[in-house]
């Protein structure tokens, strides 16, 4: 990670990423993996399940340090927020305190009323994680990594295991509040339609070992993506990786 | 009404030894208000509320050593199962070395001082801490500490909102059979090598053979080991797990 200017892409050239089992058998999750996410645009990572995109993510968060090559994430002074697949938030801890841990201790007192507004989490901030539903808990991981402001965000799957209207209207939440500030982001999914509907970039990739299957580039705004315009775009990318299973195609 | 039995329960006790010393009269076993005149005139004349004090000051410092020293202890073997297995044989010897020859050995090297006793009670206690403490430490959810450090939480954060919270019924459990233990050694502490406290007064009415005077200091002792239970201890554990009694 070196310091780059302030417009600077998420650049990710990852050589090699190999799993010893405690058996000692070598399991090799990426090779040559090389794409960029361009300054203040949003891409997806999508896949074949178990293709090694959650290993990326856990590299590109610092967590795991054992792989050859190399990344450079945006920004001069990077803050990195991450949406886990689970929520992840301290059970013992209330919402508003959830969201606060995460910043700086200089940054404590910044109004958050606005992200807690827009979340649809106002009344929300006394309760403790255990009182919540599975989608609240997600908006509430959703204010922790926007509170910080982000220059780069991560999400690993942050729609996961609800049911549709909920995911929805999470999508939609998760869009206005991204839109008021893009920062570059890179979210893992399975779902091509929630790919297509969200990203300015869709990375694909090829299953174990990861790479670069190819990018599925979309310039047009997000507001015009209606229905109909994202069953369009779903039939090209399917033209373009007729041997991609069509996750979340319907 | 478990508080109408508990009085019951006690009363029916006081009964019974009211009885038994009325049946065999003798100095070595005083009648209740016996005891309780014993305690008024010491009270009386301070002195049951400095030694009382003094004891309870001791309690105090060997649990907040114990704890604290035990507790860095056994996290530290917890999250390292290297340093756990080098010095897991140490722990079993302490576990098992009687806590009079920590004593004994404590004012033999050190001295007969403050800091000798309050350290040998703690070094008896330690071990427990520890055991207790690294059960905590393996139990540590690896997702917790991953967004401390995605999210660049201060060590004093991590320590206060992340390891903490997941040691707390560990603690909780560890401090419960510590006061418990602790007092009970202090006693023997001070009456082997020092001049106040409870302890050291229960060896003065020993050589003078007053029962009375022991019963009064050790019924006086526990009662306030269990107004720290009941007032302290108990409403700080239902603090620390406010979280979990609110249901979704």
């Amino acid at each position: 990670m070196r310091p780059v200017g302030a417009a600077a892409p998420l650049e990710v050239r990852i050589a090699e990423k190999t799993f010893i089992s405690a058996q000692g058998v070598a399991l090799t999750a990426l090779r040559d993996l090389a794409f960029e996410v361009p300054h203040g645009s949003f891409a997806c990572l999508f896949g074949p399940s178990g293709c090694g995109k959650s290993t990326l993510l856990r590299i590109l968060l610092g967590l795991d340090r054992e792989f050859s090559g190399s990344y450079t994430l945006p920004g001069g002074q990077t803050r990195t927020a991450a949406v886990f697949q689970e929520p992840t938030l301290l059970p013992w801890r209330n919402v508003a305190c959830n969201v606060e841990l995460a910043l700086p201790k200089a940054a404590r007192k910044t109004d958050l009323d606005w992200l807690f507004e827009a979340l649809g989490l106002a009344e929300m901030r006394t309760l403790y994680p255990s009182e919540l539903s599975l989608g609240l808990a997600r908006r509430v991981a959703l204010a922790r990594a926007f509170a910080i402001e982000p220059s780069v965000l991560f999400l690993d799957e942050p729609f996961v295991s609800l049911d549709e209207p909920t995911a929805e209207r999470l999508r939609g939440l998760l869009m206005s509040v991204w839109s008021a500030r893009p920062t570059t982001a890179l979210m893992v999914t399975h779902n091509l339609r929630e790919a297509v509907t969200l990203s300015d970039r869709i990375v694909v990739l090829t299953p174990r070992p990861a790479r670069v299957r190819g990018v599925f580039d979309i310039r047009l705004p997000r507001e015009h993506r209606n229905r109909q315009v994202v069953d369009d775009l779903l039939r090209a990318f399917h033209i373009k990786f007729p041997e991609q299973a069509g996750g979340g195609y319907a | 009404m478990p508080a109408l039995t508990v009085a019951a329960s006690l009363a029916a006790l006081g009964l019974l030894w009211w009885l038994a010393a009325g049946a065999w009269q003798s100095r070595a076993l005083p009648t209740p208000v016996a005891v309780w005149r014993t305690l008024a005139a010491e009270a009386a004349s301070g002195d049951l509320f400095y030694n009382l004090g003094a004891t309870l000051g001791r309690v105090v410092a060997a649990y907040i050593v114990a704890m604290v020293v035990g507790t860095a202890i056994g996290t530290f073997l917890g999250l390292s199962r290297r340093a756990d297995r080098f010095f897991n044989p140490w722990l079993v010897l302490f576990l098992n070395i009687p806590a009079l020859v920590v004593i004994v050995l404590a004012y033999i090297w050190f001295g007969l001082n403050e800091a000798a006793a309050i350290g040998a009670v703690a070094v008896n206690k330690i071990p427990n801490v520890v055991v207790t403490m690294r059960e905590g430490a393996r139990a540590f959810d690896p997702a917790y500490s991953e967004l401390a450090s995605v999210y660049r939480f201060s060590w004093p954060d991590r320590i206060r909102h992340i390891l903490l919270p997941q040691l707390q019924p560990y603690l909780a459990a560890a401090s419960r059979s510590g006061i418990a233990l602790i007092w009970k050694i202090v006693l023997v502490v001070e009456l082997l090598g020092r001049s106040n406290g409870v302890g050291f007064q229960i060896s003065l009415y020993f050589q003078l053979f007053d029962v009375a005077g022991i019963l009064a200091y050790t019924l006086a002792f526990v009662a306030i080991m269990l107004a720290v239970e009941f007032m302290m201890v108990q409403p700080l554990e239902r603090h620390a797990t406010r979280w979990r009694r609110r249901a979704a």
